[in-house]
Protein backbone atom coordinates (compact mmCIF):
# COMPACT_ATOMS: atom_id res chain seq x y z
CA UNK A 1 0.00 0.00 0.00
CA UNK A 2 1.54 3.35 -0.95
CA UNK A 3 2.33 5.95 1.68
CA UNK A 4 -0.03 8.44 0.04
CA UNK A 5 -2.90 5.96 0.09
CA UNK A 6 -2.31 5.26 3.79
CA UNK A 7 -2.22 8.99 4.51
CA UNK A 8 -5.47 9.54 2.60
CA UNK A 9 -7.14 6.63 4.36
CA UNK A 10 -6.05 7.95 7.76
CA UNK A 11 -7.33 11.44 7.07
CA UNK A 12 -10.58 10.22 5.56
CA UNK A 13 -11.23 7.83 8.45
CA UNK A 14 -10.54 10.61 10.90
CA UNK A 15 -12.98 12.92 9.12
CA UNK A 16 -15.75 10.33 8.91
CA UNK A 17 -15.22 9.39 12.58
CA UNK A 18 -15.52 13.06 13.48
CA UNK A 19 -18.99 13.61 12.10
CA UNK A 20 -20.33 10.18 13.03
CA UNK A 21 -19.10 10.64 16.62
CA UNK A 22 -21.31 13.74 16.88
CA UNK A 23 -24.20 12.27 14.85
CA UNK A 24 -26.74 14.02 17.02
CA UNK A 25 -25.39 17.36 15.78
CA UNK A 26 -24.56 16.34 12.22
CA UNK A 27 -27.03 13.73 10.99
CA UNK A 28 -30.25 14.15 12.95
CA UNK A 29 -30.99 17.90 12.52
CA UNK A 30 -31.17 17.78 8.68
CA UNK A 31 -33.64 14.90 8.89
CA UNK A 32 -35.86 16.86 11.28
CA UNK A 33 -35.62 20.11 9.29
CA UNK A 34 -36.43 18.40 6.01
CA UNK A 35 -39.34 16.51 7.58
CA UNK A 36 -40.79 19.91 8.53
CA UNK A 37 -40.30 21.16 4.95
CA UNK A 38 -42.05 18.06 3.64
CA UNK A 39 -44.97 18.49 6.04
CA UNK A 40 -45.40 22.24 5.66
CA UNK A 41 -44.46 22.96 2.05
CA UNK A 42 -45.17 19.57 0.56
CA UNK A 43 -48.29 18.39 2.31
CA UNK A 44 -50.03 21.43 3.80
CA UNK A 45 -49.23 24.16 1.27
CA UNK A 46 -48.32 21.93 -1.66
CA UNK A 47 -51.79 20.45 -1.98
CA UNK A 48 -53.17 23.93 -2.69
CA UNK A 49 -50.48 24.72 -5.30
CA UNK A 50 -51.31 21.93 -7.70
CA UNK A 51 -48.98 20.63 -10.39
CA UNK A 52 -45.50 22.06 -11.06
CA UNK A 53 -43.83 21.10 -14.36
CA UNK A 54 -46.37 18.29 -14.57
CA UNK A 55 -45.62 16.82 -11.12
CA UNK A 56 -47.21 17.18 -7.71
CA UNK A 57 -45.62 19.96 -5.70
CA UNK A 58 -44.24 17.42 -3.25
CA UNK A 59 -42.57 15.42 -6.05
CA UNK A 60 -41.19 18.66 -7.46
CA UNK A 61 -39.57 19.98 -4.26
CA UNK A 62 -38.12 16.71 -2.92
CA UNK A 63 -35.03 16.67 -5.22
CA UNK A 64 -34.32 20.32 -4.41
CA UNK A 65 -34.62 19.73 -0.68
CA UNK A 66 -32.32 16.70 -0.85
CA UNK A 67 -29.80 18.75 -2.79
CA UNK A 68 -30.15 21.63 -0.34
CA UNK A 69 -29.23 19.37 2.57
CA UNK A 70 -26.31 17.87 0.62
CA UNK A 71 -24.97 21.35 -0.19
CA UNK A 72 -25.33 22.68 3.37
CA UNK A 73 -23.83 19.62 5.04
CA UNK A 74 -20.92 19.18 2.63
CA UNK A 75 -19.98 22.82 3.06
CA UNK A 76 -20.38 23.08 6.81
CA UNK A 77 -18.65 19.77 7.50
CA UNK A 78 -15.40 20.80 5.83
CA UNK A 79 -15.60 24.41 6.98
CA UNK A 80 -16.04 23.50 10.64
CA UNK A 81 -13.67 20.54 10.65
CA UNK A 82 -10.79 22.30 8.92
CA UNK A 83 -11.26 25.50 10.89
CA UNK A 84 -11.34 23.56 14.18
CA UNK A 85 -8.09 21.88 13.14
CA UNK A 86 -6.62 25.29 12.45
CA UNK A 87 -7.96 26.73 15.68
CA UNK A 88 -6.72 23.83 17.84
CA UNK A 89 -3.55 23.79 15.75
CA UNK A 90 -3.80 20.06 15.04
CA UNK A 91 -3.66 20.91 11.34
CA UNK A 92 0.07 21.13 12.13
CA UNK A 93 0.08 17.33 12.34
CA UNK A 94 -0.62 17.35 8.62
CA UNK A 95 1.62 20.26 7.74
CA UNK A 96 4.74 18.73 9.30
CA UNK A 97 4.07 15.34 7.71
CA UNK A 98 5.06 14.52 4.12
CA UNK A 99 1.42 14.62 3.02
CA UNK A 100 0.94 16.08 -0.48
CA UNK A 101 -1.51 18.96 -0.78
CA UNK A 102 -3.87 16.97 -2.98
CA UNK A 103 -4.24 14.39 -0.21
CA UNK A 104 -5.08 17.05 2.35
CA UNK A 105 -7.76 18.35 -0.01
CA UNK A 106 -9.01 14.87 -0.89
CA UNK A 107 -9.19 13.86 2.78
CA UNK A 108 -11.19 16.85 3.92
CA UNK A 109 -13.37 17.00 0.81
CA UNK A 110 -13.92 13.24 1.10
CA UNK A 111 -15.20 13.78 4.64
CA UNK A 112 -17.53 16.53 3.43
CA UNK A 113 -18.82 14.38 0.57
CA UNK A 114 -19.36 11.43 2.93
CA UNK A 115 -21.46 13.56 5.27
CA UNK A 116 -23.28 15.32 2.43
CA UNK A 117 -24.22 12.05 0.77
CA UNK A 118 -25.13 10.34 4.04
CA UNK A 119 -27.43 13.22 4.95
CA UNK A 120 -28.79 13.16 1.37
CA UNK A 121 -29.64 9.46 1.80
CA UNK A 122 -31.29 10.10 5.18
CA UNK A 123 -33.39 12.93 3.76
CA UNK A 124 -34.32 10.74 0.77
CA UNK A 125 -35.47 7.99 3.14
CA UNK A 126 -37.50 10.51 5.15
CA UNK A 127 -39.10 11.81 1.94
CA UNK A 128 -40.34 8.31 1.16
CA UNK A 129 -42.82 8.71 4.03
CA UNK A 130 -44.39 11.59 2.09
CA UNK A 131 -44.02 10.74 -1.58
CA UNK A 132 -43.20 7.88 -3.88
CA UNK A 133 -39.94 8.70 -5.66
CA UNK A 134 -39.12 7.53 -9.16
CA UNK A 135 -35.68 7.75 -10.68
CA UNK A 136 -35.56 8.86 -14.30
CA UNK A 137 -31.80 8.71 -14.78
CA UNK A 138 -29.59 7.19 -12.08
CA UNK A 139 -26.35 8.25 -13.80
CA UNK A 140 -27.28 11.93 -13.91
CA UNK A 141 -28.54 11.68 -10.35
CA UNK A 142 -25.31 10.24 -8.96
CA UNK A 143 -22.92 12.44 -10.95
CA UNK A 144 -24.81 15.63 -10.13
CA UNK A 145 -25.08 14.96 -6.39
CA UNK A 146 -21.48 13.74 -6.16
CA UNK A 147 -19.94 16.69 -7.95
CA UNK A 148 -22.17 19.21 -6.20
CA UNK A 149 -21.05 17.76 -2.90
CA UNK A 150 -17.40 17.96 -4.00
CA UNK A 151 -17.90 21.55 -5.15
CA UNK A 152 -19.37 22.73 -1.86
CA UNK A 153 -16.86 20.76 0.20
CA UNK A 154 -14.14 22.63 -1.68
CA UNK A 155 -15.99 25.88 -0.97
CA UNK A 156 -16.10 25.02 2.74
CA UNK A 157 -12.40 24.23 2.70
CA UNK A 158 -11.49 27.57 1.13
CA UNK A 159 -13.74 29.36 3.61
CA UNK A 160 -11.99 27.58 6.51
CA UNK A 161 -8.52 28.35 5.14
CA UNK A 162 -9.33 32.04 5.02
CA UNK A 163 -11.35 32.17 8.25
CA UNK A 164 -9.80 33.75 11.31
CA UNK A 165 -12.72 33.34 13.72
CA UNK A 166 -15.69 30.98 14.07
CA UNK A 167 -17.89 33.83 12.82
CA UNK A 168 -16.03 33.74 9.51
CA UNK A 169 -17.19 30.20 8.79
CA UNK A 170 -20.85 31.04 9.33
CA UNK A 171 -20.96 34.20 7.21
CA UNK A 172 -20.86 32.47 3.83
CA UNK A 173 -23.44 29.77 4.67
CA UNK A 174 -25.83 32.30 6.21
CA UNK A 175 -25.47 35.22 3.85
CA UNK A 176 -24.52 33.59 0.55
CA UNK A 177 -25.31 29.89 0.49
CA UNK A 178 -28.78 29.95 2.01
CA UNK A 179 -30.15 32.77 -0.21
CA UNK A 180 -28.62 31.22 -3.33
CA UNK A 181 -30.12 27.84 -2.47
CA UNK A 182 -33.59 29.26 -1.81
CA UNK A 183 -33.38 31.27 -5.03
CA UNK A 184 -31.95 28.30 -6.91
CA UNK A 185 -35.28 26.79 -7.82
CA UNK A 186 -35.80 24.45 -4.88
CA UNK A 187 -39.41 25.54 -4.43
CA UNK A 188 -40.33 26.71 -7.93
CA UNK A 189 -39.66 26.15 -11.59
CA UNK A 190 -37.59 28.85 -13.25
CA UNK A 191 -40.15 28.99 -16.04
CA UNK A 192 -42.56 30.58 -13.55
CA UNK A 193 -40.29 33.60 -13.19
CA UNK A 194 -40.56 36.71 -15.39
CA UNK A 195 -37.96 36.74 -18.17
CA UNK A 196 -35.73 39.24 -16.38
CA UNK A 197 -35.50 37.13 -13.19
CA UNK A 198 -34.94 34.01 -15.28
CA UNK A 199 -31.87 35.77 -16.68
CA UNK A 200 -30.71 36.77 -13.21
CA UNK A 201 -31.12 33.18 -12.01
CA UNK A 202 -28.66 32.03 -14.69
CA UNK A 203 -25.79 33.52 -12.65
CA UNK A 204 -26.73 31.43 -9.62
CA UNK A 205 -24.64 28.23 -9.86
CA UNK A 206 -27.00 26.36 -7.54
CA UNK A 207 -29.75 26.62 -10.15
CA UNK A 208 -27.75 24.28 -12.42
CA UNK A 209 -27.12 21.75 -9.68
CA UNK A 210 -30.71 21.55 -8.52
CA UNK A 211 -32.01 21.31 -12.07
CA UNK A 212 -29.61 18.54 -12.98
CA UNK A 213 -30.42 16.61 -9.83
CA UNK A 214 -34.14 17.09 -10.39
CA UNK A 215 -33.70 15.76 -13.90
CA UNK A 216 -32.26 12.59 -12.37
CA UNK A 217 -35.52 12.05 -10.47
CA UNK A 218 -38.19 13.57 -12.68
CA UNK A 219 -36.64 13.64 -16.15
CA UNK A 220 -37.43 17.36 -16.58
CA UNK A 221 -35.13 20.36 -16.39
CA UNK A 222 -35.27 24.09 -17.07
CA UNK A 223 -31.66 24.13 -18.33
CA UNK A 224 -29.88 21.82 -20.82
CA UNK A 225 -27.88 19.12 -18.98
CA UNK A 226 -24.65 19.69 -20.92
CA UNK A 227 -24.70 23.31 -19.91
CA UNK A 228 -25.37 22.45 -16.26
CA UNK A 229 -22.67 19.80 -16.04
CA UNK A 230 -20.15 22.12 -17.70
CA UNK A 231 -20.84 24.79 -15.10
CA UNK A 232 -20.49 22.27 -12.24
CA UNK A 233 -17.21 20.84 -13.57
CA UNK A 234 -15.74 24.30 -14.23
CA UNK A 235 -16.55 25.38 -10.67
CA UNK A 236 -15.06 22.17 -9.23
CA UNK A 237 -11.85 22.65 -11.23
CA UNK A 238 -11.59 26.32 -10.28
CA UNK A 239 -12.19 25.78 -6.56
CA UNK A 240 -9.82 22.79 -6.45
CA UNK A 241 -7.07 24.86 -8.09
CA UNK A 242 -7.66 27.70 -5.68
CA UNK A 243 -7.62 25.42 -2.60
CA UNK A 244 -4.44 23.69 -3.86
CA UNK A 245 -2.69 26.99 -4.44
CA UNK A 246 -3.69 28.33 -1.03
CA UNK A 247 -2.58 25.26 0.92
CA UNK A 248 0.68 24.93 -1.03
CA UNK A 249 1.49 28.57 -0.34
CA UNK A 250 0.48 28.17 3.29
CA UNK A 251 -2.11 30.94 3.07
CA UNK A 252 -3.96 31.10 6.38
CA UNK A 253 -1.88 28.19 7.65
CA UNK A 254 1.75 29.23 7.88
CA UNK A 255 3.13 32.50 9.18
CA UNK B 1 26.97 13.74 8.19
CA UNK B 2 24.98 16.73 9.34
CA UNK B 3 21.50 16.13 10.68
CA UNK B 4 20.72 19.79 10.22
CA UNK B 5 22.45 22.50 8.31
CA UNK B 6 21.14 26.06 8.30
CA UNK B 7 22.75 28.85 6.29
CA UNK B 8 21.83 32.53 6.27
CA UNK B 9 18.32 31.90 7.54
CA UNK B 10 16.19 35.00 7.86
CA UNK B 11 12.57 35.50 8.77
CA UNK B 12 10.71 38.77 8.64
CA UNK B 13 7.09 38.55 9.69
CA UNK B 14 4.32 40.58 8.11
CA UNK B 15 4.49 43.91 9.87
CA UNK B 16 8.27 44.00 9.58
CA UNK B 17 9.36 42.14 12.72
CA UNK B 18 12.70 40.52 11.98
CA UNK B 19 12.68 37.27 13.96
CA UNK B 20 15.81 35.74 12.42
CA UNK B 21 18.66 37.84 11.10
CA UNK B 22 20.65 35.39 9.00
CA UNK B 23 21.51 32.51 11.29
CA UNK B 24 23.95 29.70 10.52
CA UNK B 25 23.69 26.48 12.48
CA UNK B 26 24.98 22.95 12.08
CA UNK B 27 23.93 19.93 14.10
CA UNK B 28 25.83 16.71 13.53
CA UNK B 29 24.04 13.38 13.18
CA UNK B 30 23.73 11.67 16.56
CA UNK B 31 24.17 14.90 18.52
CA UNK B 32 22.11 16.00 21.50
CA UNK B 33 21.94 19.73 20.83
CA UNK B 34 20.50 22.47 23.01
CA UNK B 35 19.06 25.53 21.31
CA UNK B 36 18.63 28.12 24.02
CA UNK B 37 17.51 31.70 24.11
CA UNK B 38 15.20 34.05 25.97
CA UNK B 39 11.53 34.31 25.04
CA UNK B 40 11.09 35.82 21.58
CA UNK B 41 14.72 35.16 20.62
CA UNK B 42 13.80 33.17 17.51
CA UNK B 43 13.98 29.55 18.73
CA UNK B 44 10.42 28.61 17.83
CA UNK B 45 10.64 30.45 14.50
CA UNK B 46 13.76 28.45 13.64
CA UNK B 47 12.03 25.20 14.60
CA UNK B 48 8.91 26.28 12.71
CA UNK B 49 10.93 26.82 9.53
CA UNK B 50 12.76 23.49 9.84
CA UNK B 51 9.46 21.67 10.26
CA UNK B 52 7.57 23.62 7.55
CA UNK B 53 5.20 25.43 9.88
CA UNK B 54 6.70 28.83 9.13
CA UNK B 55 7.71 30.16 5.72
CA UNK B 56 11.28 31.42 5.67
CA UNK B 57 12.21 34.73 4.11
CA UNK B 58 15.70 33.75 2.95
CA UNK B 59 18.36 31.15 3.53
CA UNK B 60 18.89 27.45 3.23
CA UNK B 61 17.84 24.55 5.44
CA UNK B 62 18.98 20.98 4.91
CA UNK B 63 17.87 17.97 6.92
CA UNK B 64 20.17 14.99 6.49
CA UNK B 65 21.27 16.53 3.20
CA UNK B 66 17.74 17.16 1.91
CA UNK B 67 17.06 20.78 1.10
CA UNK B 68 13.59 21.81 2.27
CA UNK B 69 13.12 23.89 -0.89
CA UNK B 70 13.80 21.07 -3.30
CA UNK B 71 13.30 17.82 -1.33
CA UNK B 72 10.70 18.77 1.26
CA UNK B 73 9.02 15.35 1.41
CA UNK B 74 12.31 13.54 2.12
CA UNK B 75 13.32 16.18 4.66
CA UNK B 76 9.96 15.90 6.45
CA UNK B 77 10.27 12.11 6.69
CA UNK B 78 13.37 12.53 8.86
CA UNK B 79 11.88 15.03 11.30
CA UNK B 80 9.81 14.35 14.40
CA UNK B 81 8.44 17.47 16.06
CA UNK B 82 7.31 17.95 19.64
CA UNK B 83 5.92 21.48 19.65
CA UNK B 84 5.70 23.77 22.62
CA UNK B 85 1.90 23.86 22.76
CA UNK B 86 -0.47 20.90 22.86
CA UNK B 87 -1.68 20.61 19.30
CA UNK B 88 -3.35 17.23 19.10
CA UNK B 89 -7.08 16.80 18.65
CA UNK B 90 -8.44 16.97 22.18
CA UNK B 91 -11.47 14.86 21.25
CA UNK B 92 -9.48 11.91 19.95
CA UNK B 93 -8.25 9.07 22.10
CA UNK B 94 -4.56 8.67 22.85
CA UNK B 95 -4.35 5.75 20.44
CA UNK B 96 -6.14 7.66 17.67
CA UNK B 97 -3.74 10.59 18.03
CA UNK B 98 -0.64 8.44 17.51
CA UNK B 99 -2.23 6.17 14.89
CA UNK B 100 -3.36 9.11 12.76
CA UNK B 101 0.09 10.62 12.86
CA UNK B 102 1.62 7.31 11.77
CA UNK B 103 -0.90 7.20 8.93
CA UNK B 104 0.11 10.65 7.70
CA UNK B 105 3.67 9.33 7.38
CA UNK B 106 2.47 6.30 5.44
CA UNK B 107 3.15 3.77 8.21
CA UNK B 108 0.96 0.69 7.62
CA UNK B 109 -1.65 0.10 10.32
CA UNK B 110 -0.19 -3.14 11.72
CA UNK B 111 3.26 -1.62 12.11
CA UNK B 112 1.76 1.58 13.50
CA UNK B 113 -0.09 -0.42 16.16
CA UNK B 114 3.15 -2.16 17.18
CA UNK B 115 4.94 1.18 17.45
CA UNK B 116 2.04 2.75 19.31
CA UNK B 117 2.21 -0.02 21.90
CA UNK B 118 6.01 0.31 22.14
CA UNK B 119 6.17 4.07 22.59
CA UNK B 120 3.03 4.45 24.68
CA UNK B 121 4.31 1.70 26.98
CA UNK B 122 7.77 3.26 27.23
CA UNK B 123 6.18 6.60 28.05
CA UNK B 124 3.77 5.01 30.51
CA UNK B 125 0.66 5.86 28.53
CA UNK B 126 -0.48 2.49 27.18
CA UNK B 127 -3.03 2.08 29.97
CA UNK B 128 -4.54 5.39 28.82
CA UNK B 129 -4.76 4.45 25.15
CA UNK B 130 -8.56 4.61 25.05
CA UNK B 131 -8.83 7.81 27.11
CA UNK B 132 -9.73 11.05 25.34
CA UNK B 133 -6.57 13.12 25.09
CA UNK B 134 -8.21 16.14 26.75
CA UNK B 135 -8.70 14.02 29.89
CA UNK B 136 -4.96 13.52 30.35
CA UNK B 137 -2.86 15.40 32.88
CA UNK B 138 -0.34 17.99 31.67
CA UNK B 139 2.57 15.57 32.01
CA UNK B 140 0.71 12.84 30.13
CA UNK B 141 -0.09 15.27 27.32
CA UNK B 142 3.61 16.13 27.02
CA UNK B 143 4.48 12.44 26.81
CA UNK B 144 1.74 11.87 24.25
CA UNK B 145 3.31 14.53 22.05
CA UNK B 146 6.66 12.73 22.27
CA UNK B 147 5.07 9.37 21.43
CA UNK B 148 3.27 10.94 18.48
CA UNK B 149 6.49 12.45 17.13
CA UNK B 150 8.22 9.06 17.25
CA UNK B 151 5.61 7.06 15.35
CA UNK B 152 7.47 7.32 12.04
CA UNK B 153 10.81 6.76 13.78
CA UNK B 154 12.46 10.03 12.74
CA UNK B 155 16.24 10.41 12.67
CA UNK B 156 15.95 13.98 13.94
CA UNK B 157 13.73 14.73 16.91
CA UNK B 158 13.05 18.39 17.68
CA UNK B 159 11.65 19.12 21.11
CA UNK B 160 10.42 22.62 21.85
CA UNK B 161 10.29 22.89 25.64
CA UNK B 162 9.13 19.32 26.18
CA UNK B 163 9.27 19.44 29.98
CA UNK B 164 7.53 22.78 30.52
CA UNK B 165 5.17 22.47 33.47
CA UNK B 166 6.21 18.90 34.20
CA UNK B 167 7.04 17.84 37.78
CA UNK B 168 10.65 17.01 38.58
CA UNK B 169 10.17 13.25 38.88
CA UNK B 170 8.52 13.02 35.49
CA UNK B 171 11.08 15.40 34.01
CA UNK B 172 13.88 13.09 35.11
CA UNK B 173 12.15 10.07 33.60
CA UNK B 174 11.73 12.00 30.35
CA UNK B 175 15.47 12.82 30.41
CA UNK B 176 16.25 9.11 30.74
CA UNK B 177 13.93 8.34 27.84
CA UNK B 178 15.49 11.02 25.63
CA UNK B 179 19.00 9.88 26.54
CA UNK B 180 18.15 6.32 25.52
CA UNK B 181 16.70 7.58 22.22
CA UNK B 182 19.89 9.53 21.58
CA UNK B 183 21.98 6.43 22.38
CA UNK B 184 19.95 4.58 19.73
CA UNK B 185 21.17 7.14 17.17
CA UNK B 186 18.36 9.69 17.11
CA UNK B 187 19.69 13.24 16.77
CA UNK B 188 17.92 15.47 19.26
CA UNK B 189 17.50 19.23 19.23
CA UNK B 190 16.12 20.54 22.49
CA UNK B 191 14.92 23.96 23.48
CA UNK B 192 14.25 24.50 27.14
CA UNK B 193 14.14 27.14 29.82
CA UNK B 194 15.43 24.63 32.38
CA UNK B 195 19.14 25.15 31.87
CA UNK B 196 20.16 22.32 34.15
CA UNK B 197 18.24 20.12 31.72
CA UNK B 198 20.32 21.35 28.79
CA UNK B 199 23.53 21.05 30.81
CA UNK B 200 22.80 17.53 31.89
CA UNK B 201 21.55 16.20 28.52
CA UNK B 202 23.21 18.08 25.68
CA UNK B 203 26.70 17.80 24.23
CA UNK B 204 26.54 20.88 22.04
CA UNK B 205 24.74 24.15 22.44
CA UNK B 206 23.56 27.12 20.43
CA UNK B 207 22.38 30.30 22.07
CA UNK B 208 20.13 32.55 20.05
CA UNK B 209 19.18 36.08 21.00
CA UNK B 210 17.37 38.73 18.99
CA UNK B 211 17.44 36.50 15.94
CA UNK B 212 21.21 36.04 16.03
CA UNK B 213 23.26 33.02 17.13
CA UNK B 214 25.51 34.35 19.89
CA UNK B 215 27.15 31.00 20.74
CA UNK B 216 27.44 27.72 18.87
CA UNK B 217 29.87 25.45 20.62
CA UNK B 218 30.24 22.35 22.79
CA UNK B 219 28.76 22.40 26.27
CA UNK B 220 32.22 21.75 27.72
CA UNK B 221 33.80 24.66 25.86
CA UNK B 222 30.99 26.96 26.85
CA UNK B 223 31.15 26.07 30.52
CA UNK B 224 34.91 26.58 30.53
CA UNK B 225 34.22 30.23 29.63
CA UNK B 226 32.76 30.67 33.08
CA UNK B 227 35.70 32.25 34.92
CA UNK B 228 33.92 33.09 38.15
CA UNK B 229 31.60 30.83 40.11
CA UNK B 230 29.62 32.00 43.10
CA UNK B 231 29.28 29.59 46.01
CA UNK B 232 26.85 29.86 48.89
CA UNK B 233 28.29 28.55 52.14
CA UNK B 234 26.26 27.62 55.20
CA UNK B 235 28.57 28.48 58.09
CA UNK B 236 28.65 28.55 61.87
CA UNK B 237 27.24 31.90 63.01
CA UNK B 238 29.53 34.92 62.75
CA UNK B 239 29.00 38.40 64.13
CA UNK B 240 30.58 40.46 61.36
CA UNK B 241 31.71 40.20 57.74
CA UNK B 242 35.00 38.45 57.13
CA UNK B 243 37.79 39.52 54.80
CA UNK B 244 39.09 36.69 52.63
CA UNK B 245 42.28 37.37 50.73
CA UNK B 246 41.95 36.73 46.97
CA UNK B 247 38.17 36.18 47.15
CA UNK B 248 35.20 38.53 46.93
CA UNK B 249 32.76 37.59 49.65
CA UNK B 250 29.52 38.88 51.15
CA UNK B 251 27.87 37.94 54.41
CA UNK B 252 24.22 37.48 53.57
CA UNK B 253 23.16 36.76 57.16
CA UNK B 254 24.96 35.54 60.27
CA UNK B 255 25.22 31.98 58.93
CA UNK B 256 25.28 32.43 55.10
CA UNK B 257 28.32 33.58 53.19
CA UNK B 258 28.54 34.12 49.40
CA UNK B 259 31.98 33.79 47.85
CA UNK B 260 33.07 34.45 44.24
CA UNK B 261 35.78 32.00 43.18
CA UNK B 262 37.76 32.82 40.06
CA UNK B 263 38.95 30.07 37.75
CA UNK B 264 42.33 28.76 38.98
CA UNK B 265 41.75 29.63 42.62
CA UNK B 266 41.75 26.62 44.91
CA UNK B 267 38.90 26.03 47.26
CA UNK B 268 41.39 24.66 49.78
CA UNK B 269 42.77 28.20 50.18
CA UNK B 270 39.28 29.46 50.85
CA UNK B 271 38.61 26.77 53.46
CA UNK B 272 41.98 27.41 55.19
CA UNK B 273 41.19 31.11 55.50
CA UNK B 274 37.74 30.37 56.89
CA UNK B 275 39.28 27.94 59.41
CA UNK B 276 41.77 30.63 60.45
CA UNK B 277 38.82 32.94 61.12
CA UNK B 278 37.29 30.21 63.28
CA UNK B 279 34.46 29.62 60.80
CA UNK B 280 33.25 26.09 60.04
CA UNK B 281 31.55 25.33 56.73
CA UNK B 282 28.46 23.16 57.23
CA UNK B 283 27.49 22.81 53.55
CA UNK B 284 28.00 24.56 50.23
CA UNK B 285 26.30 24.85 46.85
CA UNK B 286 26.51 26.82 43.61
CA UNK B 287 24.50 30.03 43.77
CA UNK B 288 23.18 29.45 40.25
CA UNK B 289 23.43 26.76 37.63
CA UNK B 290 26.70 27.28 35.75
CA UNK B 291 25.00 27.32 32.38
CA UNK B 292 22.39 29.70 33.71
CA UNK B 293 25.10 32.17 34.73
CA UNK B 294 26.76 31.99 31.33
CA UNK B 295 23.46 32.23 29.54
CA UNK B 296 22.48 35.38 31.41
CA UNK B 297 25.89 36.88 30.79
CA UNK B 298 25.76 36.21 27.03
CA UNK B 299 22.21 37.40 26.66
CA UNK B 300 22.88 40.56 28.67
CA UNK B 301 25.93 41.28 26.52
CA UNK B 302 23.80 41.37 23.36
CA UNK B 303 20.99 43.35 24.96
Amino acid sequence: MSANFIALKSLLTKEVNRFTRIWLQTLVPPAITMSLYFVIFGTLIGERIGLMSGFSYMEFIVPGLIMMSVITNSYSNVASSFFSSKFQRNVEELLVAPVPTWIIIAGYVGGGVARGLLVGCIVTLVSLFFVQLNIANIGVLIISVLFTSILFSLGGLINAILAKTYDDISIIPNFVLTPLTYLGGVFYSLSLLPEFWQGVSQVNPIVYMINTFRYGFLGVTDIPLVYSFSIIFIFVAALYSLAHWMISRGIGLRS
Amino acid sequence: MNALSIKGLTKTYRGGFEALKGIDLTVKAGDFYALLGPNGAGKSTTIGIISSLVNKTQGQVEVFGFNIDTHLVQAKQHIGLVPQEFNFNQFETVLQVVMNQAGYYGVPRKLALERAQKYLTELDLWHKKDARSRELSGGMKRRLMIARALMHQPKLLILDEPTAGVDIELRRSMWTFLESLNEQGVTIILTTHYLEEAESLCRNIGIIDNGVIVQDTSMKALLSQLNVETFVLDITPVAQDVCLEGFDSRLIDDHTLEVDVEQGHELNTLFSQLTNHGISVLSMRNKANRLEELFLRLVNQTA
